[in-house]
């Protein structure tokens, strides 16, 4: 099914066109702002041409999001399972709280992307970001695998302030020389080759699949660090009872 | 070096009574009692008390009673003994204090400076028990636009509802806080009663999906089990923004009390601990709550009522207007005496204002505004009786969350020791040696009785006022007369002092 939007059209008439059809290939043309798509949706492939609007593909629960454009703030909030795959930047707060599933952005991302992401069991998320991300990436990050490539080239650092703050469970991987900023002491950040780690190779190979003109093999033959919790310097226990 | 801090409470045995059959030992998971074979007697150590009357209960002879230590530091008006000894444990520890459930401290309480009014002669009283009276209630928006179709049908355009038959709900109390037994207790008398039960922020456990109808489900910073059949599965939703016993701070399951069963319901690995940061992460504005609730009506389909949960604050009337203006279907306020499974003491004990004070506030100002009727009240927060029930629906609310009676009526002593994890009566602990003394079949009864008579209750004090539907008492302060309150407090509380007439 085709939807043609407009700068007119409610985002309540567009998502519950979205919801009811029994059509699995929806491809939405015209996108330009209209938040909540495929919001806890599944089973479902949406292609959104131009900009969709916030908490795109919140709860989603399988299926596969495109973007062909930039997405907005909240993509894939507490996502639970699916993929969405993004030709562009997305905003802050990328994979708020996600579950599982994967985000993968061509792009950069904003402000505290992949915060309060965890796993559970079979379930592990993943984010992967082609070019930079914004403060607080993997903020209290639970679980779970985020992965910034760094290849816009120009020289500005690939993450920004606060990095894995609060960080007990999940893995960062930032393919960089050195570290641009500093991380708290009860995480740690590891030098790898990015060939030697097979999770990594996986993501990463799964990753250029989506775009064009991406090299696995060139993207992983480089320096990353591997920012990982702290066994030896963990979160401390800070209470007395009372 | 660290202080001995000397034991609160005694523990007293009466040597006569006692037949050393052990049950008290048996029934402490804190160690207190013990056998003591050179005398052949029964011994307690009173510093592993912390005075939750299970051995007292318990005792099949009757021969235990505790009581507050005489043992006391030199009497000083300014630093009292148990100012003392939090300097001594924060000395000896570093730690921040942690406490439980709800502010214990000599706050005034004004549910109890407030009086009730009666019919005499004139607009009789209503009997009940001959008499209809109409305690149900509907939580959700009611500003509608009345619009009708080309043969002059009215069109439903009624936002969902929640219909309570009383205006009584559970408050929240996750599992993880709280034991399974004690939640299959709230799920099941909350169905019998044709109320609701809230699962806080730790997921929904399997068992009791089939209990939906009656189920709020809550979206909360570290989003625990959250997930489209959650909130698919639940009767509404409730975004908790604050709580009234820990006001702007986040929550943190210690790893140790995420058991097996724990970790399910909230989709985290075992043992790992579940941080739920004090922001939303994604909410800085009105415009971004709105954005958190249009998300979860967009994933439900808009045919589940939204709860937003705040905290009584000092600008709660301003916060309530931004959240009745958000898309949200109802508020829930929680008031600075509210309870909790674990908080740091000095934001229990120093944050937040009376639930009295801020609901006269927030019903006033959105009747001011206008918008009263586009959201629903529920206010918690120390509610201990249908009394304070029938004041606080006087003052403004459509209806009340009570957890600490719920708990009581559970079996809980108030012991306060809630954030150790070995609650003696199966409440609020992990450990299934515990959990199985609270039987579910005996819990959800000893609630659905507690509720009923309280329901018995507010119909008496309605029939009195000559008021038979509980709707007509909503807001109706002209029922309300204070006590030893002054100007500010009559004033913001919207009431006239007792003797003065209508």
């Amino acid at each position: 099914m085709i939807i043609n939007v407009n700068e007119c059209t409610d985002f309540r008439v567009l998502n519950k066109r979205v919801r009811d059809t029994a059509d699995k290939d929806i491809v939405i043309k015209g996108c330009i702002g209209q938040r909540y798509i495929a919001t806890g949706a599944g089973e479902k492939k949406v292609t959104v041409h131009g900009t969709p609007g916030n908490a795109l593909g919140a709860y989603l629960n399988g299926g596969e999001v495109y973007v062909y454009g930039n997405a907005q703030d909240a993509t894939g909030d507490t996502m639970n399972g699916g993929a969405i795959i993004i030709h562009g930047d997305a905003g802050d707060a990328t994979g708020y709280a996600m579950r599982g599933g994967k985000i993968y952005v061509k792009g950069n991302t904003g402000y505290r992307a992949g915060i309060h992401m965890k796993e559970y069991l079979d379930l592990k998320p993943v984010i992967v970001i082609g070019g930079r991300a914004g403060s607080f990436l993997g903020e209290y990050q639970a679980g779970g695998i985020i992965v910034v490539l760094g290849l816009n080239g120009d020289g500005m650092p690939i993450i920004n302030n606060f990095c894995a703050t609060g960080m007990h469970g999940g893995r960062i991987y930032l393919r960089c020389g050195k570290l641009p900023h500093k991380i708290p002491s009860q995480v740690r950040a590891e030098k790898i080759n990015g060939e030697s780690d097979m999770q990594l190779k996986g993501i990463v190979e799964d990753y250029c699949r989506y775009f064009d003109g991406m090299n696995a093999g060139e993207l992983l033959n480089a320096n990353f660090f591997l920012i990982t919790p702290n066994e030896e310097n963990p979160y401390q226990r800070m209470y007395t009872d009372n | 070096m660290d202080t001995f801090i000397p034991a609160g409470y005694e523990v007293v045995r009466d040597a006569e009574r006692c037949t050393g059959c052990g049950v008290c030992e048996r029934q402490c998971a804190n160690g207190v009692h013990k056998f003591d074979k050179s005398t052949g007697k029964m011994i307690a150590d009173s510093n592993k008390c912390v005075n939750c009357h299970r051995c007292v209960c318990m005792c099949p002879t009757h021969a235990l009673k505790i009581v507050k230590s005489d043992d006391t530091y030199r009497l000083n008006a300014n630093w009292s003994a148990q100012t003392m000894n939090e300097v001594y444990r924060q000395a000896n520890s570093g730690g921040v204090l942690l406490s439980s459930m709800g502010n214990p401290n000599d706050y005034p309480v004004y549910f109890n400076k407030i009086l009730l009014n009666a019919s005499q002669v004139t607009n009789p009283p209503i009997d009940p028990l001959r008499e209809p009276m109409e305690t149900a209630v509907y939580l959700g928006k009611k500003d509608v636009e009345i619009k009708r179709d080309s043969q002059g049908r009215l069109i439903d355009t009624l936002a969902p509802q929640l219909k309570l038959s009383t205006p009584i709900m559970f408050s929240a109390m996750s599992y993880g806080s709280i034991s399974y037994n004690a939640h299959e207790s709230l799920a099941r008398a909350a169905e019998e009663l044709g109320i609701y039960y809230n699962t806080g922020e730790g997921g929904l456990h399997k068992d009791f999906y089939k209990y939906g109808k009656n189920t709020i489900v809550q979206v909360a910073s570290g989003r625990f089990g959250v997930h489209a059949e959650y909130l698919e599965t639940a009767a509404a939703i409730e975004i908790k923004m604050g709580q009234g016993a820990k006001p702007g701070i986040g929550g943190h399951l210690p790893g140790m009390k995420i058991s097996d069963d724990v970790s399910k319901t909230r989709m985290i690995p075992k043992g790992v601990d579940a941080i739920s940061p004090a922001p939303h992460h994604d909410i800085y504005s009105i415009e971004d709550l709105r954005q958190l609730i249009y998300t979860i009506k967009e994933a439900t389909g808009y045919k589940k009522p939204i709860i937003v949960k705040i905290a009584a604050v000092h600008n709660v009337a301003a916060i309530a207007s931004g959240v009745a203006r958000s898309g949200a279907d109802i508020i829930a306020i929680d008031g600075f005496r509210g309870g909790t499974g674990a908080a740091p003491t000095r934001i229990r004990d120093n944050v937040g204002i009376p639930i009295e004070l801020a609901l006269a506030r927030v019903d006033e100002r959105l009747r001011d505004e206008g918008i009263r009727d586009s959201v629903s009240v529920v206010v918690a927060g120390s509610v201990h009786s249908s009394a304070d029930v029938v004041k606080a629906v006087a003052l403004g609310a459509d209806a009340c969350y009570i957890g600490t009676a719920a708990l009581l009526a559970l079996g809980c002593h108030l012991c306060r020791n809630c954030h150790t994890g070995k609650c003696n009566w199966g409440i609020a602990t992990q450990r299934a040696d515990l959990v199985k003394r609270l039987n579910p079949d005996l819990g959800y009864k000893r609630l659905v009785n507690l509720i009923t008579a309280w329901t018995h209750e507010i119909k008496e004090m309605m029939g009195g006022m000559g008021i038979n539907s509980i709707e007509a008492l909503r807001g109706n302060r002209l029922m309300l007369r204070g006590v030893g309150l002054n100007e500010t407090e009559l004033k913001v509380l919207g009431i006239r002092h007792a003797g003065e007439d209508m």
